[in-house]
């Protein structure tokens, strides 16, 4: 079996070094007290190529911290994470939207910074335009939008992009319940492909048991169970009941 | 030193898109929208030529046109540094969800003001017309001293940058070290003209800014050379200032994230 996600034994560690004033740290004589969060201990598991994982646990025990650094946003104190070179990207609401700019601007400069060449971007641009059905105010700033339009736009500019790993931390309830329908419609797609693996963060029971075939849950920081997904699931309602 | 390039390829189309649209959205939020470049600077031209003839009764042949220079020197190498030590928390809803070389930022603020500093350029090329400066083949010279100001300038922003993630109020320590290399920079005077022997040289050649700046007049206006030593010793200096920076971001730039 290929593997897309080796997480062998990661720790990952919050230093809450609070950024300090110069008189502070001038003027305070102990030394600082950094408070240590663990966000994550000791996690380990491998995700198959062309899986969908769910990942699941109560609030701050540390699935979006896991995810980030899947993403590489932040390197992992001990432990490693190996994507066997397949490229990556996460999920996430609004990502470097510039409020002044245009839907049509900032598509491109969210792709670009996501490394999709200028090309592919124009190429890509009219499919994500109209699965984001914002209609004209696509060509209006973007500070125009209602919250509900801004999630649209995000949604439809990462679901629009391929990568081989997908990270989906909570988006899909975007939008009004068609957009809603239809966004759950696009990632079942996104999702048939064989070669894409995708790890997707959320409460949602439902949505967990119609896309994945895998779950982790996570607890404190810890790995609690991972496996077949009703045994998981069943296992975790029971505990939070 | 390989990764740098790599990462800097890679990053070059986001680049050149996001200085361009933040360019565009300078001029959509302003009334006078890009005449704020050009009136900028030549505003703040004539208030220090105000200064120096009027008030000081202090001045140098083609006066106007020597303060502007200074300007457009001044102002790359100000908003960039300033802004630099910002960086991170301004762009903290990118950095906490994609991976992204910090250093980019610097180069994306230097791309802005540097496009600014073109369009200063243009000007001091029609003030010089106006003034009917003569001149020279030494004019070559704006090239390796730019070089130069691009060079220092990303050196001490990289170091600006790592450090204003800890410390909350650098801005304002950096705000006042600015204002103080300003008035040693000699942009509305000439330090050689102006400061007593030996600080005069001093303050010249341990002052990068005022070196560039009197090496830029030299080369437009007074068709002279400008000091090799202390440029080529600055342009050696800044590269290796640039390359501790930016092991130094990269290093640490995974814990930013962390901090904020």
């Amino acid at each position: 079996m290929k593997y897309a996600i080796d997480v062998e034994n990661v720790s990952i560690t919050y230093k809450c070094v609070k950024s300090r004033s110069i008189k502070k740290s001038l003027f305070s004589f102990k030394k600082s007290d950094v408070q240590l969060v663990e966000a994550v201990r000791g996690v380990s598991f491998r995700i198959p190529q062309g899986e969908i994982v769910g990942i699941v646990g109560k609030n701050g025990s540390g699935k979006s911290t896991m995810l980030r650094a899947i993403a590489g946003i932040f390197t992992p104190d001990s432990g490693t994470i190996d994507l066997h070179g397949h490229s990556i990207s996460l999920l996430a609401i609004g990502v470097g939207f510039q409020k002044a700019l245009t839907g049509r601007e900032n598509i491109m400069l969210t792709g670009t910074l996501l490394g999709f060449s200028e090309k592919y971007m124009l190429e890509k641009m009219d499919e994500i335009i109209e699965f984001a059905e914002l209609g004209k105010f696509i060509d209006m700033p973007v500070k125009t939008y209602s919250s509900g339009m801004f999630s649209k736009l995000s949604f439809s500019i990462t679901a629009n992009l391929k990568t081989d790993i997908m990270l989906v931390d909570e988006v899909l309830s975007v939008g009004d319940v068609k957009f809603k329908k239809k966004s759950y419609e696009k990632m079942r797609e996104l999702i048939s492909d064989e070669k894409r693996t995708v790890v997707i963060v959320s409460h949602n029971m439902d949505t967990l048991k119609k896309l994945c075939s895998r779950i982790i849950w996570l607890h404190d920081g810890e790995l609690k169970m991972y496996g077949d997904v009703d045994e998981v699931l069943d296992a975790y309602m029971e505990f939070m009941d | 030193m390989k990764r740098f390039f790599i990462d800097t390829k890679k990053f070059s189309q986001y680049l050149i898109y996001a200085t361009k649209s933040e360019l565009k959205s300078e001029v959509a939020s302003s009334r006078l929208s890009w005449l704020w470049w050009v009136l900028d600077p030549l505003l703040f031209m004539m208030v220090y030529t105000f200064i120096s003839l009027v008030v000081f009764q202090k001045g140098m042949p083609y006066f106007p046109v020597f303060v502007f220079i200074g300007l457009t020197i001044w102002n790359f190498f100000n908003k960039t540094v300033q802004t630099s030590v910002k960086l991170v928390k301004i762009n903290s809803a990118i950095v906490s969800k994609i991976y992204v070389p910090k250093y980019i930022f610097i180069m994306k603020q230097m791309l802005i003001n540097g496009f600014k500093m073109c369009i200063s350029f243009v000007l001091i090329f029609l003030l010089m017309i106006i003034y009917r400066v003569p001149l020279t083949w030494k004019i070559v010279y704006v090239i390796p001293l730019l070089v130069t100001l691009f060079v220092v300038t990303f050196g001490v922003s990289t170091i600006m940058l790592h450090i204003g993630v800890f410390i909350d109020d650098l801005s304002n320590v950096i705000a006042v070290l600015l204002r103080l290399m300003f008035y040693m920079s000699g942009v509305f005077y000439s330090i050689e003209n102006s400061v007593p022997e030996p600080y005069g040289t001093l303050i010249q050649s341990l002052n990068p800014i005022a070196c560039i700046m009197q090496g830029m007049r030299n080369a437009l206006l007074y068709g002279k050379n400008f000091q090799f030593v202390a440029i080529g010793a600055w342009f050696v200096g800044g590269i290796l200032i640039a390359l501790i920076g930016v092991n130094i971001i990269y290093k640490n730039e995974n814990s930013y994230v962390k901090v904020m």
